[in-house]
């Protein structure tokens, strides 16, 4: 599908992941400082001019299970830890919200206004440092050059690619079930009413024209939804009003991140097969993956900064709970590469994993394809 | 007035496609057959009235080089005179089947040369114009297939160049449904085959030993996913939800209705009866009578029937019989194929 896909996804997964921190750095009280340099490290490294470059290139999708392990890296880019539940729920929310994103979008080429939300709001969660803020801005430029000039099939095609990369994804999450968008079966509702794509017009309208050219009968019909014109175009410029809603912060202290593991039971069987079978392919990935992140600069923790661990959940008890009772289809602890097959991949990859290695998590000895499973899965 | 009937469960659900679901009636032995696109796979699979499916096969897209096994674009039953085939199109190529699914009997293999870099590489669009299959490409060619009566001698006779943006469906008819609505004179002008594109625009070909391009019918910055032909009459569906019909020969605008609130996915024809479905993202289906004007012979629409799928983003719907009194839908993420039929 579309090779314009990967920046899009990469930029507004990062989005949620940002909004969902923040919420859970408030709610746990991190004292400010702390929480402001994990922002700021978490967004300096997602918008690196390094990674930047090498998310732009043209390439197909990495995997939902090869993804995650880049969001494992993003999360731990500071001072703060996340266990492995904790990041499960985090991934989850994450592409939950996104898919929810490019659902609802009203036209393909809105799913850039959604991206801009994100960047919006991430500039806003800069603190004291023009330095990251211009990363963000260059990055906006990047997708300006990219997306600009592209057309509205250009735009479709990257909408489904987006879409067929989220199908059969059913978790349920709280904060949707709560604003009645989501249905207890795990899909979202489509609204029938509410403000329609720019450039259409209100269904319901029949016009009839002779061989010239002349409207011979205007003829009405019953759509069966209720619409309306859309206002204004949002504005796809550095500045100004997006008016889509889609892709801005939904949390807040009075909302707070919550969510409840289903897996959909009737797509299991489909879920399970993709997890099972090995994939031929992976060795090409993981040489990708490879590349993507080793543009990915993360500082070492330096100086006397203690660390601090992040919970997604309420309480450690619940935590643990959610651990234990991850429905197996949903289980991103193991990623299905063959990866002791191709031994330099696999030392490229460790060499730049290892270099975010944190150093006081056990190393078991083993071949270079096992570290690298071993550090994903520590993660 | 149509009823939800038993729905047919998929082993995969559909993916977010255009066209996504294609039907074969074979009224010999009471049997639709369905084939639907999951992503790396399609399923085909057949089913008697009430909806109890009776055989089910994946098919797969050929492997080649890449991160990921290829997406499939499109599946679709060709009926040509003397056979049947099923043709699947992915990122990789053109591939033929005998009707049901069994053996492959052609195939094409994409080639992109340097484009595969910077944009993507895909066969999109399918019909069958009598003894030919016409597919469309990522690069805006129409490739034309001589297909045998029978064995897998299939030929690449034509590469049709009308489109600068890439092929998104391909409409035909019989050129003998249309002669009888036309003067003796015009008979050669005869379009029997409409291709659309990402930018909107129509491509009217008369199809032949060589196609000939009969007109173009421009578009307006919206992409025109599907595309229908009834009597010498185009009916296309648009990006912002609009449905328009043209004289097929001069490409002249009778009729534009502001069907959908979201994109068109897909049309379809039941041209015993002239009945037009269109089916969009905005979880509606809507059912129209085309008709020929009384006095100056254009051709007029009235709605007969609206569909509400809800919370479906409609991604295939087809007519299950040629008088249109059933039809079948398909949906984003949902393992299911939905049937109404009427009371």
């Amino acid at each position: 599908m579309s090779v314009r896909t990967l920046p899009l996804l990469f930029l507004n997964l990062g989005g949620e992941m940002l909004y969902i921190l923040d919420q859970r750095l408030r709610a746990q009280n991190i004292p400010g400082d702390k929480a402001r340099k994990v922002l700021n490290d978490i967004i300096s490294t997602m918008f690196n001019r390094k990674f930047m470059e090498e998310l732009f290139k043209p390439q197909e999708l990495y995997s939902k299970k090869a993804l995650r392990t880049v969001y494992d890296r993003l999360a731990h880019a500071s001072i703060m830890r996340l266990n492995q539940a904790s990041m499960d729920k985090l991934y989850d929310l994450m592409t939950m919200a996104f898919k929810y994103q490019v659902l609802l979008c009203p036209r393909p080429k809105d799913v850039l206004l959604v991206t801009f939300n994100h960047l919006d709001a991430i500039k806003g969660f800069i603190q004291d440092s023009p330095t990251i803020l211009h990363q963000v801005d260059e990055t906006f430029q990047q997708l300006t050059e990219t997306y600009g000039g592209l057309s509205a099939g250009e735009f479709q095609l990257i909408r489904q690619t987006l879409l067929i990369f989220f199908q059969d994804l059913h978790i349920r999450v709280s904060i949707f079930l709560k604003d009645k968008v989501q249905n207890s079966n795990g899909r979202f509702v489509l609204p029938v009413s509410g403000p329609l794509p720019w450039g259409t017009k209100v269904p319901g309208l029949i016009r009839t024209f002779n061989n010239k050219g002349e409207e011979v009968r205007k003829a009405e019909f019953k759509h069966g939804g209720s619409y309306v014109a859309a206002p204004k175009e949002g504005s796809f410029e550095l500045y100004g009003d997006r008016v889509l809603k889609l892709g801005t912060n939904m949390y807040s202290v009075n909302r707070p991140v919550e969510t409840h593991m289903s897996g959909a039971s009737e797509n299991l069987a489909a879920q399970t097969q993709e997890s099972i079978a090995p994939n031929p392919l992976a060795k090409e990935e993981l040489n990708l993956l490879a590349r993507l992140i080793g543009g990915m600069e993360i500082k070492k923790p330096s100086g006397p900064e203690p660390g601090f661990r992040l919970n997604l959940f309420t309480t450690d008890e619940e935590e643990e709970q959610a651990a234990l009772t991850r429905p197996e289809e949903l289980s991103y602890e193991v990623i299905n590469i063959q990866a002791a097959q191709d031994q330099q991949t696999n030392e490229e990859l460790a060499r730049i994993m290892g270099e975010f290695e944190i150093l006081d998590q056990p190393r078991r000895s083993a071949s270079k394809g096992d570290d690298l499973l071993a550090m994903m899965d520590e993660l | 007035m149509f009823r939800r009937e038993r729905s047919i469960p998929l082993r995969g659900s559909a993916a977010a496609l255009c066209n996504n679901l294609s039907v074969l009636q074979l009224p010999v032995r009471n049997l639709t057959h369905f084939g639907v696109v999951h992503g790396p796979s399609a399923q085909l699979l057949s089913a008697a009235p009430e909806g109890v499916p009776l055989a089910q096969r994946q098919l797969q897209a050929k492997e080649g080089a890449g991160v990921s096994p290829p997406l499939i674009t499109q599946v679709h039953w060709c009926v040509l005179p003397f056979r049947v085939l099923l043709v699947l199109t992915s990122h990789r190529g053109i591939q033929m089947y005998e009707s049901d699914g069994s053996v492959m009997v052609y195939w094409h293999a994409l080639d992109a040369g340097d484009a595969s870099l910077v944009q993507a590489v895909f066969a999109r669009g399918i019909a069958a114009s009598g003894h030919f299959i016409c597919v469309g490409m990522w690069s805006g060619r129409v490739l034309v297939f001589d297909i045998p009566a029978k064995g897998s001698n299939i030929v690449l006779s034509e590469e049709l160049a009308g489109h600068q943006t890439p092929v998104t469906d391909i409409a035909t008819e019989p050129a003998q449904g249309q002669l009888d609505c036309k003067p003796l004179e015009n008979r050669d002008c005869i379009a029997d085959v409409v291709t659309a594109d990402d930018s909107g625009l129509l491509c009217v070909w008369r199809s032949g030993p060589e196609f000939k391009l009969l007109t173009r019918i421009p578009g307006f910055g919206v992409p025109c996913p599907s595309v229908q032909l009834w009597q010498g009459t185009i009916a296309a569906g648009y990006g912002n939800g609009q449905v328009r019909l043209y004289e097929a020969s001069t490409g002249t605008l009778h009729v534009q209705i502001d069907a959908h609130a979201r994109a068109i996915c897909a049309l379809d024809l039941a041209p015993e009866v002239g009945k037009l479905l269109s089916a969009a993202e905005d979880t509606f289906v809507h059912i129209w009578k085309l008709s020929r004007s009384p006095e100056g012979g254009y051709v007029e629409v009235e709605h007969c029937h609206g569909e509400c799928v809800p919370d479906t983003q409609v991604c295939g719907a087809r007519f299950c019989d040629p008088s249109g009194s059933s039809f079948a839908v398909t949906g984003y993420d949902l393992a299911e194929i939905l049937r109404f039929s009427s009371m």
